[in-house]
């Protein structure tokens, strides 16, 4: 039964249709494993398997009548970020700690509308801040992978490293995830899975915690190039409820993923060629270059002039959003509040209390840039360097119809080895804030192992709106790869 | 002076959400999950809301923006669930306009209007319920204002009153808001400023703002009188500290009602800083100039133009005119007493009897005892003569006292038809004459020194009138007294 665990979103959910077996059983089969597992990866926060039973006998019930969603008995993990009606959601905050939503978030419902099932609540960086899941008030992630030979604990990456690690350790089939600034991408990198944020407004903000509201974008971490799209077409839709959502279908994205690369062309960006970018993760993006060619791409160098300007803009303009995002959590209506003498002690005694280090820092770092005398030389400067890199990308997609690019500059880091120095943690968001600042679907998917067995990954960032092509262009790389490396089980 | 009018807009859900805005709900009865700011909530665009802004721009006179933009301004407050406010600070959906402001003394001015913006109310903190709590209750929270701001050319206490008075009768009119500032429907911030004569007069010149004095903002002024009061008190305030070699700090401040003093609730070095930015949760607000000119064609009758019909079609002097079509109710009442008759009395009847009679009584032109089909009725008893004026008031003194009577029926029952009869007239008179000799020999002796009306002829008039009940025809018992008098 265990098998159940090792298949595709995708594979699963034919044997579902096809009543290979039962959701409760593949279900049963997630659950036995998580048991097993998150003492040692720490990548659920909360198991809700009652729940999740429940939803599987539902889902069985359907599926025995010929009936069910996309999804129909699919165990899917979420991340804390989501809100979820009953089930108690903190985005891995102190301050949240004993919240509950009365309400659920759009992209989880568009899941459950299609018949899938919560295994429980994912672990994440606290308010999706970090790289390492080193910031979560549940303790960090732990990276099922390891360095060959060593039993170093490594991160899974961030803000989503529950989805991530869950995913890549099969206790779950596919979880959600978020991404403002690399999210998604970079955990996908980290554990050897894929990822994909889509366009700004694909998916519905709504009952997602918002960390920076203008990049902010739900998307999945998956096992395969299919599932993503799967998960995606399910995931997104237009939302009156959010402003920014885009008003517009879902294309389906699984009817055209295997079209192939022929007379596409591929942009490589010279300017993600990095000082100190290790033999290894440029060879990887030639192995790329030469599958796509392969495929019958062309390539085409193309150039994003103000790259280098991302990571300061996306550091001032994200942590602006988070510094008034993050202003309700006040102790005054949910959430955790510690009394206090008068009501500004109460606020920052609640705030001292329920937020932690990472926060903290980028609240005032947000603050500081939005403050009188500072907007204009930091947030109102972000926002035109903002508005020169998305120009940057239309000027290359003149020339282009995607680029390829690795998606971090290394592969995962042991826990602790950059917590010391928020600016080189931040230093790992380098080749994928461009896409958020720019509101462009981007993608990471596994391709090779490095000469110390941990999976490398690469970035196909596509034009507004036209996930199709990142799909197909991952499907072409995914299949010339072949990765099919995974952690070895070292916690069961 | 320059005025900060916050005006709610009438609209049944909230700027944001689509929480009921009714008033008197049981608290924190009118909330949604939006407006409590849980974690994950958004906000989105009331369009009702949006086209009453637009709509009170254009009977501002003003220029509409066809872009504007919500931005947040960013505080701590318990009855603030978001810890921002959502407001247009930068691009405002209307920009500048003016509007004729007519003073009770005759003159009119005109006010110019700096922009309008929508934003968010906030909530409302209660702490006087428990000596260690303090309640909050969100129904307000949320709710779709309009801050009109002024142009600082405002000179005096009854100019700002006269102001928010007129501002009141426009958006009443348009139906953006209800106006009803007991309510906190409409409310003022009121900054008032001192300088030198010549000063005010420099400032227009050049528009530098250094001649006009350091300026405080009283917050929160929610009536025409309190608004004269505070205004009148502040500028007192100012002008004394500067006579007594001190200066005037910049600072928001206070009315108290109770004492009719003003006093400093924060300075300028403890103002916020908003840390304003622009809300990425909603997209910049896109008009079409269309969408505009639809709203412009389909305008109610503004005050302004009703004035001016009022004096075009019935002949009202302006200042009656105005007064009349300043509320709409009160322009309609009139309009229903007119209609077909002498425009003029009916006017004077509206303005100086009922309306006369409510103001003493503090009463709503909704809750006067008397109708439009009364004062009507009793106007038409006055045109044919059937009373005088003057009986007319007692008439009308009755149709308050009773419940639902004819003016026709009254004059009937107490017996107040005018004499018209000269024959009963001339026998009052003769009997008047033959009791005073004196009286007349002192009218013929007026007569003959030039006095073409002598003085003691109005004697003979009020003893007729008064021997008849008042019931003689005035006009009528003046011919034959000259004529029995021989003058």
């Amino acid at each position: 039964m265990s098998d159940l665990t090792k298949l595709t979103l995708t594979d699963a959910v034919k044997g579902l249709k096809a009543k290979e077996f039962s959701s409760r059983e593949i279900t049963q089969a997630h659950l036995d494993v998580i048991e097993k597992a998150n003492p040692a990866l720490n990548a659920f926060t909360e198991v809700t398997s009652e729940h999740a039973l429940g939803m599987a006998d539902a889902a069985d019930t359907k599926l025995a009548k010929g009936e069910g969603g996309l999804l129909a008995g699919a165990p899917l993990g979420v991340k804390e970020l989501f809100c979820t009606k009953g089930v108690r959601t903190t985005a891995c905050s102190d301050i949240l700690s004993n919240f509950v939503p009365t309400y659920e978030s759009t992209v989880t419902q568009n899941l459950w509308n299609e018949d899938a099932v919560m295994l429980g609540k994912l672990n994440m960086d606290q308010f999706a801040m970090g790289s390492s899941n080193e910031t979560s008030c549940f303790g960090n992630v732990i990276n099922p992978w390891r360095r060959e030979g060593e039993d170093t604990q490594l991160a899974p990456g961030g803000s989503s490293g529950g989805s991530a690690a869950s995913v890549a350790a099969d206790l779950c089939l596919a979880a959600t995830a978020s991404d403002t600034g690399g999210s998604i991408r970079q955990p996908a990198a980290f554990t050897g899975t894929v990822g994909i944020k889509p366009t700004y407004g694909r998916a519905s903000r709504y009952g997602m915690v918002a960390f920076a509201s203008s990049l902010d974008q739900a998307g999945p971490i998956t096992k395969s190039v299919e599932d993503a799209a799967l998960m995606l077409e399910i995931m997104c839709s237009a939302d009156e409820k959010d402003s920014t959502s885009l008003k517009i279908e879902t294309p389906k994205w699984t009817d055209s993923l295997s079209n192939g690369v022929k007379g596409m062309k591929i942009g490589i960006p010279k300017e993600y060629r990095v000082d100190g970018m290790s033999d290894e993760i440029e060879g990887l993006w030639q192995q790329g270059i030469e599958w796509l060619k392969a495929a019958g791409a062309e390539i085409v160098d193309v150039s994003l002039p103000h790259t280098k300007y991302a990571l300061p803009a996306y550091y001032i303009v994200a942590p602006a959003e988070a510094s008034s995002n993050l202003a309700r959590y006040d102790g005054m209506r949910y959430g955790v509040r510690q009394e206090g003498d008068s009501l500004d002690d109460v606020y920052s005694t609640t705030r001292a209390e329920g937020f932690g280090d990472e926060v903290k820092r980028r609240l005032m770092i947000g603050a500081y840039v939005l403050s009188a005398g500072y907007y204009d030389a930091y947030y109102l400067k972000a926002q035109k360097v903002r508005q020169r890199i998305l120009m940057d990308f239309e000027e290359a997609y003149k020339e282009c119809d995607a680029l390829l690019t690795p998606t971090c500059p290394s592969a995962a880091f042991g826990l602790g080895e950059k917590s010391a120095d928020p600016v080189e943690m931040y230093l790992n968001d380098i080749f994928t804030v461009t896409a958020n600042l720019a509101g462009l679907p981007a993608m990471s998917l596994p391709v090779s192992l490095d000469k110390q067995g941990l999976p490398l990954s690469l970035q196909v960032i596509g034009k507004a709106l036209d996930e199709d092509t990142c799909f197909r262009v991952s499907k072409v790389i995914e299949d010339a790869a072949e990765f099919d490396a995974k952690a070895s089980n070292w916690w069961s | 002076m320059g005025l900060e009018v916050h005006a709610q807009i009438t609209s049944n859900s909230k700027l944001f959400s689509g929480s009921s805005t009714h008033f008197g709900a049981d608290p924190n009865s009118n909330v949604s999950l939006v407006d409590t700011a849980l974690p994950g909530m958004l906000p989105v665009i009331n369009e009702h809301c949006v086209e009453q802004a637009v709509r009170t721009g254009l009977g501002l006179n003003a220029k509409i923006n066809l872009f504007s933009r919500f931005d947040r301004k960013n505080y701590f407050y318990p009855d603030l669930p978001q810890g921002y406010q959502i407001s247009q600070f930068q691009y405002p959906i209307v920009g500048e306009g003016e509007i004729e402001v007519e003073l009770e003394d005759g003159p009119t001015i005109t006010v110019g209007i700096e922009r309008l913006h929508m934003e968010q109310d906030a909530g409302k903190s209660i702490h006087d319920l428990d000596p260690n709590a303090t309640y909050v209750d969100l129904n307000r929270s949320g709710v779709a204002l309009m801050e009109i701001v002024s142009k600082p050319d405002i000179r005096s206490p009854k100019e700002a009153s006269a102001y928010v008075k007129k501002l009141r009768s426009i958006v009443v009119a348009l139906g953006t808001c209800n106006g009803v500032m007991a309510e906190g429907n409409l409310r003022a911030d009121v900054n008032v400023s001192v300088c030198k004569v010549g000063g005010y007069d420099k400032f227009r010149e050049t528009g530098d703002f250094s001649h006009l004095g350091t300026r405080c903002e009283i917050k929160n002024v929610n009536s025409f009188r309190f608004i004269e009061q505070a205004a009148e008190f502040e500028a007192r305030r100012q002008v004394n500290l500067i006579e007594d070699g001190g200066v005037v700090d910049q600072e928001t401040r206070l009315f108290d009602a109770e004492t009719g003093v003003t006093r400093s609730m924060r300075s300028k070095e403890d103002a916020h800083d908003y840390r304003y930015f622009p809300d990425p949760d909603l997209l910049p607000l896109k008009l079409t100039q269309e969408y505009v000119d639809n709203i412009k064609a389909n305008l109610p009758e503004l005050p302004d133009q009703k004035k001016e019909r009022f004096v075009s079609e019935y002949g009202l002097k302006a200042y009656d005119a105005g007064v009349l079509a300043a509320e709409a109710d009160k322009a309609a009442f009139f309009e229903e007493v007119a209609k077909g008759r002498d425009a003029k009395m009916a006017a004077n009847w509206v303005t100086q009897e009922l309306f006369g009679y409510l103001n003493k009584f503090d009463l709503e032109l909704a809750d006067s005892p008397v109708s439009s089909k009364q004062l009507g009725g009793l106007i038409d008893l006055i045109a044919n003569k059937t009373i005088s004026g003057k009986i007319a008031k007692d008439v009308f003194q009755k149709l308050i006292e009773e419940d639902d009577a004819d003016p026709a029926v009254i004059v009937e029952r107490d017996g107040l038809k005018q004499v018209t009869d000269t024959g009963a007239i001339e026998k009052v008179v003769d009997e008047i004459m033959a009791a005073n000799p004196d009286q007349v020999e002192q009218v013929k002796a007026q007569f003959a020194e030039g006095h073409k009306k002598p003085k003691a002829l109005g004697w003979f008039v009020g003893q007729a009138m008064k021997a008849s009940g008042g019931k003689a025809n005035p006009q009528a018992v003046n011919e034959i007294l000259k004529q029995k008098l021989g003058i």
